[in-house]
This record gives C-alpha cells, structure tokens and sequence, in this order.
C-alpha cells in the first residue's frame, strides 16, 4: 500500500515536470511553425539584418528588425548598467552596513518595488523620467532609450538586490573573520573578499535582472518613443522587439506575411533570452568549479 | 624566562553574549615571546577569551565587556581606539583553515595589498618570507598561483599562518589550530609554533592535553568562564594548585 502510495507521488511529481516541460516545448513549436512561412518570402538575411520595418508598404513592404534588436539590447545594456552597480552596493549596504533596524524597513519596501506593475512604471516614465530627461539633456521631449533604461533598471533592482543579498549572506563568516583577522576594514573585507567569494550569485541575480529587461514590454511601450529606426545614440527613440510585437500584433490581418513576421520576431526573442540563460549558466558553471 | 616584559595583560575582564556571561572577572598577564596554552572543557569560555584579546567578538551583534585589556600598556577597548590597528598587531588563526577562494599567493598577500603595499617586488619577498615562516615555501613554491583549496588540509592551515604573519604581527591568536589534522600535519603546527615563538608572542587555544603540555611555557586552565588557574605549564602539569585542574588534566572530567 505504502509502496503504491509512494509511486503515486513520484508518478505525480514527474508529471508536473513533464508539464513544465511540455509548455516550454509547446511555446517553442507554436513560435517556429508560426514564424516559418514568413521566411517564404523573406530572407532571413533581410529579417535580421536590415533596419527598414515598413510591412504595410503597398509597393515593397520590408521587414528588417535590425534597429529593433539593437534598441532592444542597448535599453538593456542601459538598464544593467544602471542597476547592477546600484544593486550590488544597495545588496552589500544591507547585509554588512545597515543596522538591523533599516534592514528590517529597506527589504519590505525593495520587495513592494518588485511588486509594482509595468503600467504605472511606464505611466511614471511619461509624465516624470521624460520630463526630466528632456530638461537635462535639452530634447522636445524626454520619451527615449534613456528612460526606458533607467524605468527597467527600476525593475530589475529589486531582483538583483535580493538575490545579491542572499549570495553575500551566504558567504561563511569564516571568510569575513580571516579578512578581519589580518586588518581590514569593513570596506576593504566586503570589495575584495565577500563579493568575490559571492559573485556567482551576484552574476546569477543579474542575469535574471537581464532576462526581466529583455523581455519587459509594457514599459519600454510606453517610455522610449517607439521610432522604428535605428537609434545612434541612448537619446534617439528606439522601439524594442517587445513593443513592436505588443503593438502591431493587435491589428494586423491574419495569416499575412506581417504576422507571421511578428512571430519571427517573438522567435529572436526568445532565442536571446534562451542564449543569455545558456551563456549565464555556462559562466557559473565555470566559475564555481574553480572555486570550490 | 621573560617575566618582566608583559605584552598583554587582562584585568577585571567580564564578557557577555547578550544577557549570557561567557566569562568572569578573568584577569592574566601574557609575557612576550612565549608561548600561552589555554586548556578547559568545551564552552569554558577559552575561544571567547582569545576572540577578545584581538577584538574579533565585535563582528557577533549583541555582545558586551567590561574591564581591560591592554596591549603594550594601550587599553585595546578604549574609546578611539583603532580596531583595525589592534588586529594588525594581534594576528589570529582559526580553528577551521579558512583560505580564500584565490591563490595560494594572493592568500597570502592579502593583509599587505589591503594594508596598502603596492609594490609587486615587497610583497613577492614578503610573501614569499611568510609562507617560509609558515614551513610551507618548499611545498608550494611551483604552485603559489594555484587554488587554496588544491592544497591538503595541514598546507591549507600553514597557509593561514602565512597570511597571519605576512602582516609581521606582534601577537599571535589560535584557536585550536590542529584540531582538524591528522597527527603528521599536527606536529608540523607544532614544531612550527616553537619556531615562531622566537618573533612572536603566541596565544592558543587547545582542547588536547599532551599538546598544551608540549608546546606551552605557560598554562590557563579556564572553567565556566573563569581563569580557575595560570602558571607555568610545567606546574600545572605536574603540580596544580587547584583541585579542579588535578580532575581535569587526569581526565577525570571534560
């Protein structure tokens, strides 16, 4: 009975994984066979390496996406740069500075960040990192590859700081005591002992981070101006992979070339997103054999 | 015998971990260049006591002292005082090695870069002294720029003397050094503590009997946070004045 009982769970388990499994592989396939008659008409050199996206041309419809992915990663390049340094010393500011007392305000407010939809971080990124931006920089306006960078930094933050956070509580004591031991300050022990005995999981959180910024689209809809040209700087509007799906998709005629084409773009997407995962974890992988 | 020189000497001294006090009224004079066994059954309150004498305890939150120590007649509790200096003079090894995750050469060269050495050619002789110090130059001299943790467990614990001494301390804390080595790696930190004790002013903790005895000119035997007995380590061996410490070196108790 009890052995029955015990297969019945394993049985159970394995089936959720299959689930999650299958989902995955049901995603990829829909993707593919969706995006494939596209490439009948359009060469796949065309799709990724030119920048004219123009499908609703009555005389040549074009389908580059180049400026889409360059848009895409230099708001996500933005974004990391931004957040990573912030969220590495906001993570070391929590776990070896801040007096219990502002650890136990600061991580209830970090994780209400996380908690705040992209709508409204867009919404903020119109009426007040634009405004601002544009100022600063002198623009007409501030809707451009800079807010978008700074909104998804916004968003990544709290991933990065939490999980940051874990990997420098999870480095012995052992360590910050030899560190100690010999005369070092507190900032002398965190930079150069506890974050590089943690920087798999510090690499770890920010890889996630990268993979929220990627794939965000609400906001970067909303906040970099959705020009669909290749931006030569982070002031030009750009418009990601993401926004150009979100907003085209909902009005495009069906089973066209355009719409095959969207999907295409859905496949790049998560092509990258999937390589970021698979680079990440190779780096880890790496890592953490030399290390232990 | 260096009687007259005292490097260390603790007085009145209370410690407490929280509302817990982990030792009372300890009081005991360490002369320089000698060797300080502290023996006694485990939570006597020994580590707590040798934590103190560098200043290592103020890493644990919510702990409390009250009474001296004083450093070459410098009170290292006192306010203003620089804890980072004290550690400097007082360098200590831990029971666990405890390396970095880096080479065997940046172990060691750690306490001079963050000391502010940046001279590459002082700190390769430095390092290359302490490892030396530490008996462990010949061992690791073709692979200074591998992993610490390739090296065995002894390597690995000489390693931390190496980088204790490479900041050329004063004093050296440890606290059951050998407790986690076979025999061969344990005489090894043995022999080699009787050659440091030329340079330096050694203070260790030991939970083995016959080790204090070797190796200690001096014995403190301490029991439920206080120093029940201190004196040479020939007479507490052989002659203690304290009951307790008979029952407890015969291994009747502990």
């Amino acid at each position: 009975m009890a052995r029955i009982k015990e297969n019945m769970i394993h049985g159970l388990f394995f089936l959720n994984g299959l689930v999650v499994v299958g989902v995955l592989c049901g995603i990829f396939a829909i993707l593919v066979f969706t995006a494939a008659p596209a490439f009948k008409e359009i060469s796949i050199v065309e799709f990724l390496a030119t920048v004219r996206w123009n499908p609703t041309s009555y005389y040549k419809p074009s389908y580059g996406i180049l400026s889409m992915i360059v848009s895409s990663l230099m708001v996500t390049i933005g974004a990391l740069t931004i957040a990573v340094p912030l969220g590495i010393g906001t993570a070391a500011y929590l776990t070896d500075v801040a007096s219990p007392r502002v650890r136990e305000v600061a991580k209830p407010v970090i994780e209400i960040l996380a908690g705040i939809p992209s709508v409204v971080l867009g919404f903020l990124g119109i009426v007040l990192v634009g405004p601002i931006i544009a100022r600063v920089f002198g623009l007409p306006n501030g809707l451009n590859a800079i807010n978008g960078s700074v909104l998804l930094a916004v968003m990544a933050l709290p991933t990065i700081i939490s999980l940051s956070e874990d990997a420098l509580n999870s480095v012995p004591r052992s360590f910050t005591e030899a560190s100690y031991a010999v005369g070092a300050t507190k900032w002398q022990t965190v930079v150069r002992v506890k974050i590089p005995a943690a920087i798999s999981g510090i690499f770890a959180s920010c890889m996630l981070g990268m993979g929220r910024a990627v794939g965000e689209t609400m906001t970067v809809l909303m906040a970099t101006g959705c020009a669909p040209a290749m931006p030569r700087n982070f002031l030009d509007p750009v418009r990601t992979m993401t926004a150009s799906i979100a907003i085209e998709l909902g009005e495009v005629p069906y089973y066209t070339t355009h719409y095959y084409a969207l999907f295409g773009i859905g496949l790049v997407l998560f092509v990258i997103t999937f390589l970021i995962n698979m680079a990440a974890d190779a780096v880890l992988n790496k890592y953490q054999v030399k290390v232990r | 015998m260096n009687r007259e020189h005292i490097k260390i000497k603790v007085k009145d001294f209370n410690f407490f971990y929280g509302e817990e006090q982990a030792l009372k009224n300890v009081a005991m004079d360490i002369y320089k260049n000698e060797v300080i066994g502290i023996i006694g059954p485990s939570g006597c309150g020994k580590s707590t006591f040798l934590r103190s004498l560098n200043r290592m305890n103020d890493v644990i939150p919510g702990v409390k002292y009250e009474g001296t120590v004083t450093l070459d007649g410098k009170n290292i509790f006192a306010h203003g005082i620089d804890v980072v200096d004290i550690r400097r003079k007082v360098g200590m090894v831990f029971q666990k090695s405890n390396p970095f995750p880096k080479s065997v050469f940046d172990n060691v060269a750690y306490g001079l870069r963050i000391n502010g050495e940046k001279n590459k050619d002082v700190i390769a002789e430095k390092v290359e002294k302490s490892l030396m110090g530490a008996a462990l130059w010949g061992e690791v001299k073709d692979r200074l720029s591998a992993s610490a943790f390739d090296l065995s467990g002894g390597q690995q614990q000489r390693l931390c003397i190496a980088r204790a001494l490479a900041v050329e301390p004063e004093v050296l804390l440890m606290d059951e050094p050998a407790s986690a080595l076979d025999p061969t790696a344990t005489s090894k930190i043995e022999e080699l503590i009787q050659e440091l004790k030329k340079n330096y002013t050694i203070v260790i903790v030991t939970h083995n009997m016959q080790q204090a005895a070797r190796i200690s000119d001096y014995t403190a035997f301490f029991m439920m946070g206080e120093l029940i007995e201190y004196d040479v380590a020939g007479k507490v061996f052989t002659n203690p004045s304290k009951k307790i410490t008979e029952e407890y070196i015969t291994g009747r108790f502990g």
